[in-house]
């Protein structure tokens, strides 16, 4: 019966597709009609082949969709760490904006690309498959729902495709990562209350009596960004037939609520969803339990209370009232002691075991990562400043500041759940080798260190420029003065960028030969036990 | 009295009021006198049920009551 209703659905849905496709009144969206009818007609003939089987009553995790989801996120992690580092290329050489893509390879495309990749695609992958990974051993139960789980992971690659190839040809809402046209908003809503429901209904048939924080952090991820999602993008329509829309806010009101959407995607998408990541997979490398379990449950809730309120700071100087810019600033400021509390949570689960440091380079990572989140989450609440903010603002500065928490946090916690997981995802002993994590980890760190630094230097450095003023009040700099001085700052990071890019083809190469059972003998010294 | 009055109004007093004694209510609630052995249980979360779901008949870590 269900056979039956999903077949009927799916030529509707196709047929619909195909209506649209034929009526479209622009190109782009023609595309991305012809590209869900495409996977309307596979998922289609694949369900009419598969009608009357024998299913095997699956017992057990499923484990499946979590390998999909790594390898997902390996992928896109690539993708979109070849497009930083492109697009940084361009703004220090600005021919790369080359003239036979005809705009679609330009930085104004380009751009939102890189950031929904590494964002969405590699963050969103990693949330979900470490998220069913996590839910499924703290809960001593199976994913709820069969093959929902695989419904949200195909559902998800088609939102980025859909996505990405938008970007490319030149649809855009114009709200910052949250880019993609109505369509594609709704078909992530779907994806995502079905997100909801199977990871809620594996916490209801839960066998543990308590819910260990982790899934704490990841609900609170998954039900924020349903509401951020839903709430950002309400928006009507110019045709059904076409890719453009009109946001239901206007002026100041959709300016404040871009920001209390683009805020709070870094509060609890790259925040809450990743600090589920370090509070399963820290305490499993270090083989210790969390430092404070007291600890983590108050950081639990100040995050959530005080992250909400903080993306005013945005709008710092714009027709935002004063009480409201006010208002943003202090939560920011306050919000660095739960980000604290945090912090000092995951590191000192290491307390008794700081030995590891040395010898187990995925704890290293894990490490650092926390000292990244320790570093952005001062800095982030110091910018937040009006004062700061009025050098800060529009400068390179937050650039490096996004990008020490993306690269340092998201970045480094996501490498060390990968490598975590990749040897129990396909049952191999241990890693092909560990001092390939080694070079992955100071390419990266180097990487970083690169981008932050130069980004602080140019960033300063701009925004002095652009204030100082000769003895007779005039500004002395043009625009186009500063953009100049910025060059040798702008190849430094995309110097930065390659390292980085390097560092995750090395663990790209490394999880491939660990998955395919493949283990290099020759191990390096320096990962000897310390005992 | 206008809608964007009203609800401002009740914003800035009981829904205030509210969030901020859930919030300090965390506090109290993480600090329980007893929460000790339970926190120490979930803290072990993550070390059992590595490989294989709880069996059905297991309910070794079920809440009190449901045994």
């Amino acid at each position: 019966m269900w056979d039956w209703i999903k077949i009927v659905a799916l030529g509707v849905v196709g047929l619909l597709a195909a209506l649209a496709a034929n009526w479209a009144r622009d190109i782009p969206y023609m595309v991305h009609m012809l590209i869900v009818l495409a996977v309307v007609a596979v998922v289609f003939i694949r369900t009419v082949r598969q009608m009357g089987d024998e299913r095997l009553v699956d017992t057990g995790y499923n484990d499946g969709v979590v390998r999909a989801g790594v390898i997902a996120t390996v992928f896109w992690g690539i993708a979109g760490f070849l497009v930083g580092t492109f697009i940084a290329f361009q703004l220090a050489f600005p021919g790369l904006n080359w003239e036979f893509t005809q705009g679609a390879g330009n930085f104004s495309r380009l751009r939102p690309l890189h950031t929904s990749a590494v964002i969405f695609a590699f963050g969103g992958n990693a949330l979900i498959a470490t998220s069913f990974y996590v839910v499924q051993r703290t809960s001593a139960a199976r994913l709820w729902g069969g093959n929902a789980a695989w419904f949200v992971f195909w559902g998800y690659q088609l939102f980025i495709v859909l996505a990405a190839t938008g970007y490319l040809m030149g649809v855009t809402q114009s709200r910052e990562y949250a880019e993609p046209e109505w369509y594609v908003d709704l078909w992530l809503t779907i994806v995502w209350v079905v997100y909801l429901g199977v990871f809620m209904g594996t916490l209801l048939k839960r066998k543990e009596p308590h819910i260990y924080v982790a899934n704490w952090f990841f609900l609170s991820f998954i039900v924020t960004v349903a509401l951020l999602h839903v709430v950002n993008n309400l928006a009507i329509p110019v045709s059904v037939w076409g890719s453009r829309s009109v946001s239901l806010f206007s002026g100041v009101q959709d300016a404040m609520t871009q920001w209390w959407y683009g805020h709070n995607a870094v509060g609890f998408f790259l925040t809450a969803g990743f600090l589920g990541m370090m509070y399963y997979f820290v305490p499993k490398q270090a083989n210790k339990p969390v430092f404070s379990y007291k600890l983590s449950i108050i950081h639990f809730w100040a995050l959530i209370f005080i992250y909400i309120w903080a993306g005013p700071h945005h709008l710092h100087y714009t027709a935002l009232p004063d009480w409201a810019s006010t208002l943003g600033m202090v939560f920011s400021i306050v919000l660095w002691m739960p980000s604290w509390g945090g912090m000092i949570n995951g590191l000192m689960t290491l307390s008794g075991a700081w030995d590891k440091i040395r010898t187990d380079p995925i704890i290293r990572m894990m490490v650092i990562s926390i000292g990244f989140y320790g570093m952005s989450t001062f800095e982030g609440p110091m910018m937040s400043i009006r004062a700061v903010n009025s050098l800060s603002h529009y400068t390179d500065w937050t650039i490096g500041h996004v990008h020490s928490g993306a690269l340092g946090w998201n970045g480094m916690i996501t490498f060390g759940a990968l490598y975590f997981l990749t040897p129990k995802l396909w049952g191999r002993e241990r890693l092909y080798s560990l001092s390939l994590v080694n070079w992955h980890f100071w390419l990266a760190t180097i990487g970083i260190v690169l981008y932050a630094a130069s980004m602080w230097v140019t960033g300063i450095m701009e925004g002095l420029m652009w204030r100082e003023t000769d003895d007779q009040g005039f500004l002395v700099n043009a625009f186009a003065d500063t953009v100049d001085a910025k060059f040798p700052m702008y190849v430094v990071r995309g110097t930065g960028g390659i390292l980085y890019l390097t560092g995750a083809l090395i663990m790209a190469y490394n999880l491939w030969m660990t998955a395919f059972g493949k283990q290099r003998t020759a191990a390096a010294p320096a990962v000897a036990p310390a005992e | 009295m206008d809608t964007y009055s009203l609800l401002r109004q009740i914003a800035d007093s009981w829904v205030m009021l509210f969030l901020l004694i859930f919030f300090i209510g965390t506090w109290f609630w993480a600090f329980r006198p007893g929460s000790r052995p339970i926190h120490d249980d979930a803290a072990q979360v993550p070390f059992r049920h590595e490989d294989a779901p709880a069996e059905d008949g297991d309910d070794s870590h079920a809440p009190e009551g449901q045994k």
